[in-house]
């Protein structure tokens, strides 16, 4: 197990590594931020100073070397654009989108699983049914027409809800948060729920599927013959088999959350990590994109390796053959 | 020559059969009815639409921004209003939704072909290659395909080329994984050592005998990620970093929309979004249904 688990940590690190050089080589192969960050009328003595105050007119491989001396110290460059380092301002956006994401995943789970289990248990009744074309229609809509339907809907025909923003925050633990107060949750209702609809249809369609092979096994049959009551055989034997692929799919979806919260945040001007990032990218703001990537792979890295342990210690089979191992 | 024949009626038997499955549901029937429609109506685009929303010549600005079913200065009827800039918006949605299935179905074909090839021969192949190539495609499976997708946008620019290397970039794992589970399966028939056995090319046995025999697991993932890629590409556009602003897809008509929805003209952003929806809820629909077809344990 231990064995297992160091393996895994060095394969996630490799995939760091991996992946921020894969980007930086192609971020900065790209394009001349000068053009973009300096005014058109800059004379050339302006220009040269900012390319050697940015470190431009080095050869990319002497960039790269400086980038990986000063990533390993936790210093991804200096943002173009806002003049501060960049992993600063990625971490300082991240409590808006994880917020965002995290409110999201609770309101998927919510409704997917009590949806997917009722439509499992009764497949071709006229619930079942519904929820399992409603499902189709829930992961099929695109993301961002979605929010920007309930905007039209919420925000500019009803005014009830507000169009965009992240409203009053309040600090809890020193991490500014919008959950806690009642502007806050307003503005938080339509992006989450956004968020929340793709995932849920999918969990729904995972808890639906496992509802209906876990009811043909033995385990279910044996439960029966037990004269255990329907209650207890759907709430736990049923229940525990079917959150096992959910459990694994909630983890990575958390992390495609956190991916999509790219276009939510966009829509809804929600001043998180992924609006930060279409921002740097209109922009060449380099450091950023680079950083914004560097942070997100290693929460995939992190993800997938909680995943990985809780799977560990919900599924009987693989706990009992670690034991005996 | 009988073998030849059985054969023959065994595969018309076989597509009859998975026919009338799928027909079973009609709803599944309808969407791929949709999906045709959907098609055909794209493909003719340029015949069907009431104008050609690129050609300038036929605009007016006079028309920017009238609600469905308005006339313009010159008589004509708007079905589903005009834009900004006095274009139709059903020629405009026409015209995008055939970039859109264009764009989709060109890179849903190449991501099939690296994917297959690449799962197929690592499937055979096996050792030491295999191991590596699927080590890769876990690790970006373990990535979102919108993620990756954005990473190479951001990277390349803009343009329908690069968008449609994103989505290749984004989805041949899909594929690769997909194939490499079923030919792991075949590989170990009769058939194949028995074409080991004739000393036929390598390249013969894994292309000829074992990739069509894996293949059809294939199909129920591309008629979804046809439909994701359709979604993937709109999301793009939307976000301003996928096709340029000269070859408007639906995202991008989506995107332009967005600027007059807070002040009331919702249509604009309204009846691309429609046209998008229902392209990938035919396609999901069409896809789930094949998926129960091919699925011997849920049959009774």
């Amino acid at each position: 197990m231990l064995a297992f688990l160091f393996r895994r940590l060095g394969q996630g690190l490799l995939v760091i590594a991996v992946m921020a050089t894969l980007v930086f080589v192609g971020v900065y192969a790209l394009g001349n931020p000068i053009d973009i960050l300096l005014s058109p009328d800059a004379d050339q003595l302006e220009r040269e100073q900012a390319i050697v105050r940015l470190g431009l007119d080095r050869p990319l491989w002497v960039q790269f070397a400086l980038f990986v001396r000063s990533a390993l110290t936790g210093n991804l460059g200096v943002s173009f654009v806002h003049g501060v380092p960049a992993i600063d301002l990625v971490l300082s956006r991240m409590p808006a989108t994880l917020e965002l994401a995290l409110v999201a995943l609770v309101i998927s789970v919510g409704v997917g699983i009590p949806a997917g289990l009722a439509a499992g248990l009764a497949p071709r009744s006229l619930l079942g049914r519904g929820i399992m074309t409603g499902s189709i229609l829930g992961f099929s809509v695109p993301n961002f027409w979605l929010g920007l339907m309930l905007i039209l809907v919420f925000a500019v025909e009803l005014k009830v809800l507000p169009a965009g923003g992240r409203g009053e925050t309040v600090r809890v633990l020193g991490i500014e948060l919008s959950l806690f107060t009642v502007d806050g949750l307003r503005h938080l209702i339509l992006p989450a729920l956004t968020l929340a609809i793709y995932k849920a249809s999918l969990i729904a369609r995972l808890a639906y599927a496992g509802t209906r092979e876990a009811l043909l096994q033995d385990f279910v049959r044996f439960a029966r013959a037990k004269g255990l009551s329907r209650r207890r055989i759907v709430g736990v034997h049923v229940l525990k088999s079917i959150m096992i692929p959910v459990v694994t799919v909630i983890g990575l979806e958390l992390g495609s959350m956190i991916a999509f919260a790219v276009v939510t945040e966009t829509v809804f001007a929600w001043p998180g990590m992924g609006k930060l990032l279409i921002e740097s990218i209109y922009r060449l703001d380099r450091p950023v994109i680079v950083a914004y990537l560097v942070v997100v792979v290693a929460m995939f890295v992190i993800i997938n390796f909680v995943v990985d342990v809780i799977y560990t210690l919900l599924d009987p089979r693989v706990r009992v053959a670690g034991q005996e191992a | 020559m009988t073998t030849l024949v059985d054969i023959r009626t065994d595969g018309e038997a076989a597509w009859r059969l998975g026919w009338s499955e799928f027909a079973e549901s009609r709803v599944a029937v309808g969407a791929l009815v949709l999906v045709t429609v959907l098609v055909v109506l794209a493909m003719a685009a340029p015949w069907v639409a009431p104008q050609n929303p690129y050609d300038l010549s036929q605009l007016s600005i006079m028309d920017n921004r009238l609600p469905p079913l308005s006339r313009g200065v010159a008589g004509q009827l708007y079905v589903l209003g005009t834009d900004d800039q006095g274009r139709d918006l059903l020629s405009a949605i026409l015209y995008g939704l055939r970039l859109s299935l264009f764009v989709a179905a060109l890179a849903t074909a190449t991501a099939l072909a690296i994917g297959t090839s690449i799962g197929v021969i690592a499937a055979y192949v096996g050792g030491r290659l295999e191991a590596v190539l699927m080590r890769l495609v876990d690790i970006q499976l373990s990535f979102p395909a919108i993620l990756i997708a954005l990473i190479l946008v951001a990277v390349l620019g803009k343009g329908v080329d690069k968008v449609v290397i994103a989505l290749v970039a984004a989805q041949w794992a899909y594929y690769a994984r997909t194939i490499h589970g079923a030919a792991l399966v075949e590989r170990r028939r009769d058939y194949i050592d028995a074409a080991r056995g004739l000393a036929l090319p390598q390249s013969r046995i894994i292309f000829r005998h074992l990739l069509p025999n894996a293949f059809p697991p294939l199909i129920v993932v591309a008629t979804v990620q046809v439909a994701h890629a359709i979604a993937l590409e709109a999301t793009l556009s939307f976000l301003g970093i996928g096709v340029p602003i000269t070859e408007p897809s639906l995202g991008l008509l989506i995107a332009n929309g967005y600027a007059y929805m807070l002040s009331g003209d919702y249509w604009i952003a309204f009846y691309p979004g429609i046209a998008l929806l229902l392209a990938i809820v035919a396609l999901n629909l069409v896809g789930d249904q094949l998926r129960d077809v091919m699925n011997p344990r849920l049959k009774r």
